[in-house]
């Protein structure tokens, strides 16, 4: 087997994602979907350092879970307090572009 | 001495300001106050008439630049004054006139509720006339034209709870605004084609210039003259301006602001004399003016009315003159001066009628009154003889002298315009004589109660019992003596060895034209014709009595009644083919212009509302268009790659 | 190692065409479950297997770092925001923006076969393999690498870090805007409400059992509702107390009465001795 089917499931993660985030409603399943497509991109940077032979892939895939990891934070505070304003986390309902 | 040319505007105006911002405090001295500052303009013209006695014929031309008015690049105007022995001539005659005028107002006002506001105005009107005539530039004339036509608006519609009167003055004002848009054309067209506004430049250009251009210049300058001084088209105002106070309809509406077209043709010879269709025009214009305005006066029994057709009749002599060129200029205004000597007598006469006879305008309710009012009778007789040109007075100088410069034209013209003008001396001896005969002679109709049926002109004046007649106050008879005295005299003055001429001549030049017929042959077919009007009038009104209701009349005499159908043909015309043009107009509007704007507004309304749906505010919809964008550059890249 | 080769081995290939179905599993699970909390749970599962994958391609601290990090503690923090939303709120999958999912189909499928067909075309039948990189510890490799060449990186990551400590905080701090309410307030209001004054009834009283999901039952016999949390209420969860209880519960008192008496005949019993 070639290394290069990882990158094969790596983009149908990544895809698998991007459609998930686009026809989830759920803000909390649509961030799940782009921590996928997110988890997606770091498999394939690990995959890329083991077939250029250098860490820096992991090294990316690593900055990549730290930012990532932030994000959560943020982006799950940010859903908890639209779901205390409106008591609903659909992304739909914040459709006015204002609280 | 050339700063008294400003003083000389800007009393009046002072006078003007204070009166009409003054407030009631000058109620009572208004009237007082007014008068004397058209008297103290009167002796700032006589001052500077003396100064420029002084001085040589050819150096009597006062010229002063106060500050420069609209100084933008190429373009200049200023307020400048240019005092020459034409604006000389009409500055001593609105001042005189005008303080005459004051004074007498200051007697037929005094029982009006607002003396001190028509005080002003009558100030406004000195200040702008003073401008008009004193400007050294088409662009302050302008000021000046437009100014006395607000003056002659207010004073028109002074008393404006009469609907005829605030009628009146609207109509006086769209009419004159016609005009006025003429001259608003011709001076922007003056300044494209020589730069400047100034009379000097532009006349000592005007040889120099296309006769097209002139041409046009002229006609537009003619429309202006028109709208002014009620000449043929423009003339259906003045009638019906008769229902200002009788003051202003001597001062403005006889013997200054009407000739104000006079002077901007006299002013504008060259243009004149390098264009000769034009002058065609203006000679025919004068002509037909003439014939018309002395019909419409025969068939008036509104005494003021009648006045006023022979108003329009005569600045017809003038616009006549002054289309002549340098043979008629000098008498178009010789005329002009003792016109506004003998109009204006005749006016204040009628006034003084009027003021008599419980303001009763209608001629046939007269009768007999010279016993009851010698002093008019006598003022107002002296005009009449003046007008008709009895021999002696100064209707008689000016007038010959016009028909001979008709004459003098040459050809076929000459010999049109010399009838017309011999014509138009017959129909005024006429008019004139039966006016005299229906007021002063014959039996006393106004003792007759007038029967309840009869439709009646003026349904308040009959309100109250029989007039009494009388005399009017000294303040009011002595300006009808001073002008009774002008009347008779100035004509002579001037004609004295050919004073008048020789003093306007180095202004408008002068040239002797060849007459075809004598001037004794002219002189004694004049009056001829006066004999002959006089003899008509008297077989008619003096001879037999005259019915207090006017009978049917021939059609001529009803269609002069209804001033010869101007009315008519302006409604017919202008204003129902104006509507029908408009309702075109509004019509193409709705359907073209206001179809494409807003066909372009629902289309781009329609595309906004398509495009509008992209933006749903849903944060997904936003994302598939990012998720499609980033597949599309993904394709871009693969594509790139394999190119 | 150090020579560049095309295939791996074979143990491999099995566990990648394994654990491939899996983690596409667990993906589409994450994308079609109809309750966030199953999606979470499948979500932790593809990344477990993508921490497999990490190992297998000789990433040794990511795999244990996505084990610990992503599964141990994104994730959790997930399952928690989804208890405090609501754990039972199931989204409802008809779509309401007309056209969205044909578009999300067609972006999606599009975005696949380019990626695909970029994959494909790029020149990637060898690789390296980690064995050189690796040689001194994947730990140690790394660490050299970022406290050296990205140790600049890594400190701006720490301080993101910690301001997206601080801005949760200030996100989820709710400023108080009125006093908080003393006790005699809050039972003042209870007064005037209306509300139950005295304590709830316990669940279980004259019950088979004193359990939390089994209503007290009133003299009359019947359920008191009051005695059982509302939580458990609206669940569905509370035990029936039917005709079939009530014999028990009739069963019961005869069984108790029978004791009781036995013990009174027990204790006369006693008495006579």
């Amino acid at each position: 087997m070639n290394p290069v089917n990882y990158l094969y499931l790596s983009a149908l993660l990544f895809t698998i994602g991007g459609v998930g985030v686009l026809i989830r409603r759920n803000a909390i399943v649509v961030f799940m979907c782009v921590e996928l497509m997110l988890n997606a991109c770091n498999l394939a940077f690990v995959t890329f350092s083991r077939m250029h032979g250098n860490l820096d892939g992991q090294i990316f895939a690593f900055f990549t879970m730290m930012v990532a990891a932030a994000e959560v934070v943020i982006g799950l505070a940010i859903i908890v307090s639209v779901f205390r304003a409106r008591r609903s986390a659909s992304v739909d309902d914040a459709s006015l572009l204002k609280l | 001495m050339e700063n008294l040319i400003g003083l000389l505007v800007l009393v009046p105006l002072l006078g003007a300001a204070v009166l009409l911002c003054g407030g009631r405090r000058l109620d009572r001295i208004g009237p007082w106050l007014g008068t004397l500052l058209a008297a103290a303009s009167f002796v700032i013209g006589v001052v500077l008439f003396a100064g420029l006695l002084g001085r040589s014929a050819d150096d009597r031309t006062l010229r002063v630049t106060v500050f420069q008015w609209v100084p933008v690049g190429g373009f200049r105007a200023d307020i400048g004054f240019q005092l020459d022995q034409l604006s000389m001539t009409f500055v001593l005659l609105i001042t005189g006139v005008g303080s005459l005028i004051h004074l007498y107002s200051i007697g037929y006002m005094a029982h009006d509720a607002r003396p001190r506001r028509f005080f002003g105005y009558l100030n406004l009107f000195l200040a702008a006339m003073l401008l008009l005539v004193t400007a050294n530039n088409y662009l302050l004339l302008y000021a000046g034209w437009e100014g006395v036509g607000l003056a002659s608006y207010l004073l028109i519609g002074f008393w404006q709870h009469k609907p005829s009167a605030a009628t009146a003055a609207k109509k006086a004002f769209l009419v004159n605004r016609v005009g006025d848009m003429g001259l608003s054309i011709a001076i922007m067209l003056l300044f494209t084609t020589f730069g400047t506004f100034a009379f000097q430049p532009v006349l000592a250009g005007a040889d120099r210039t296309g006769e097209g251009r002139l041409t046009a210049i002229a006609l537009l300058l003619l429309l202006a003259a028109c709208g002014k001084s009620a000449q043929v088209p423009l003339q259906s105002w003045l009638g019906d301006a008769m229902e200002g106070p009788t003051p202003v309809s001597a001062l403005i509406h006889a013997a200054t602001m009407v000739t104000a077209g006079v002077y901007l043709i006299t002013r504008s010879g060259p243009l004149f004399e390098g264009a000769p269709d034009a002058q065609l025009a203006v000679v025919t214009v004068g002509a037909v003016t003439l014939l018309f305005g002395a019909i419409v006066g025969c068939a008036k029994d509104d005494i003021k009315k009648a006045l006023a057709g022979s108003t329009m009749s005569q600045i017809g002599y003038m616009v006549l003159a002054a289309g002549l060129g340098p043979i008629g200029y000098v008498f178009g205004i010789m005329h002009l001066v003792t016109h506004g000597f003998f109009k204006a007598g005749l006016f204040l006469g009628a006034g003084s009628v009027m003021h008599g006879m419980n303001d009763e305008v209608d001629m046939r309710r007269y009768g007999g009154l010279r016993k009851y009012m010698p002093v008019t009778f006598i003022t107002f007789g002296l005009g009449y003889l003046a007008i008709i040109g009895f021999p002696g007075l100064s209707g008689f100088f000016s007038k010959d002298k016009i028909i001979e410069a008709a004459f003098a034209k040459g050809g076929t013209e000459g010999w049109i315009l010399g009838g017309a003008a011999l014509l138009g001396a017959a129909i005024t001896a006429y008019y004139m004589t039966r006016v005299m005969l229906l007021t002063f002679f014959g039996e006393e109709r106004w003792r007759k109660p007038p029967s309840p049926q009869e439709p009646s002109a003026e349904p308040a004046a009959h309100t109250g019992e029989l007039p009494h007649p009388h005399e009017s106050p000294k303040v009011m008879t002595i300006p009808m003596v001073v002008l009774a005295l002008g009347s008779v005299l100035a004509g002579g003055l001037f004609s004295v060895n050919d004073a008048f001429v020789k003093w306007l001549e180095p202004v408008t030049g002068h040239s002797e034209g060849h007459s075809p017929v004598s001037a004794a042959a002219v002189t004694g077919a004049t009056l001829a014709v006066l004999v002959l009007g006089v003899a008509l009038a008297w077989a008619q009104y003096g001879r037999a009595p005259v019915p207090v209701v006017p009978p049917r009349g021939s059609v001529l005499t009803r269609l002069a009644r209804r001033d010869l159908g101007q009315d008519d043909f302006n409604h017919v015309v202008l204003v129902r083919g104006g509507g029908q043009l408009t309702r075109g107009l509004v019509e193409i509007d709705h359907k073209l212009v206001d179809g494409l704007v807003h066909g372009t507004a629902v289309s781009v309304g329609g595309l906004s509302g398509l495009l509008r749906r992209l933006q749903n505010g849903y944060a997904r919809s936003y994302a598939v268009s990012m998720f499609g964008g980033a597949a599309v550059l993904i394709a871009a890249t693969l594509l790139m790659r394999a190119v | 190692m150090s020579t560049a080769s095309s295939l791996t081995s074979t143990g491999e290939a099995v566990q990648f065409w394994v654990l491939a179905v899996v983690a596409t599993g667990g993906a589409l699970a994450t994308v079609l479950m109809r309750r966030a909390v199953h999606s979470a749970l499948s979500l932790a599962g593809t990344m477990i297997v993508l921490a497999v994958f990490y190992l297998a391609n000789g990433a040794y601290f990511l795999g244990i770092a996505q084990i610990v990090v992503y599964t141990g503690a994104v994730m959790m923090l997930f399952l928690f925001v989804v208890m405090l939303v609501g754990v039972t709120a199931a989204d409802s999958l008809r779509e309401t923006i007309r056209g969205q999912r044909l578009l999300a189909g067609l972006c999606g499928l599009g975005f696949a076969v380019l990626l695909f067909a970029g994959i494909g075309n790029a020149a990637l039948h060898h690789f390296n393999g980690l064995g050189q990189a690796n040689s001194g510890g994947n730990v140690e490799g790394l660490a050299a690498l970022i406290f050296t060449r990205y140790v600049f990186a890594f400190e701006i990551t720490g301080a993101l870090l910690i301001t997206a400590a601080v801005g949760a905080m200030v996100l989820t701090h709710r400023e108080r805007t009125e006093p908080a309410p003393t006790q005699r307030r809050l039972s003042e209001e209870r007064v005037r409400k209306g509300e139950h004054i005295t304590p709830l009834p316990a669940p279980g009283t004259y019950a088979r059992h004193n359990a939390v999901d089994v209503p007290a039952l009133l003299p009359d016999g019947t359920p008191a509702e009051l005695s059982v949390s509302p939580t458990l209420r609206a669940r569905g969860q509370v035990r029936d107390v039917s005709e079939k209880a009530l014999e028990d519960l009739a069963a019961l008192e005869q069984g108790s009465r029978k004791y009781l008496a036995r013990g009174n005949g027990e204790r006369q019993k006693g008495a006579g001795r």
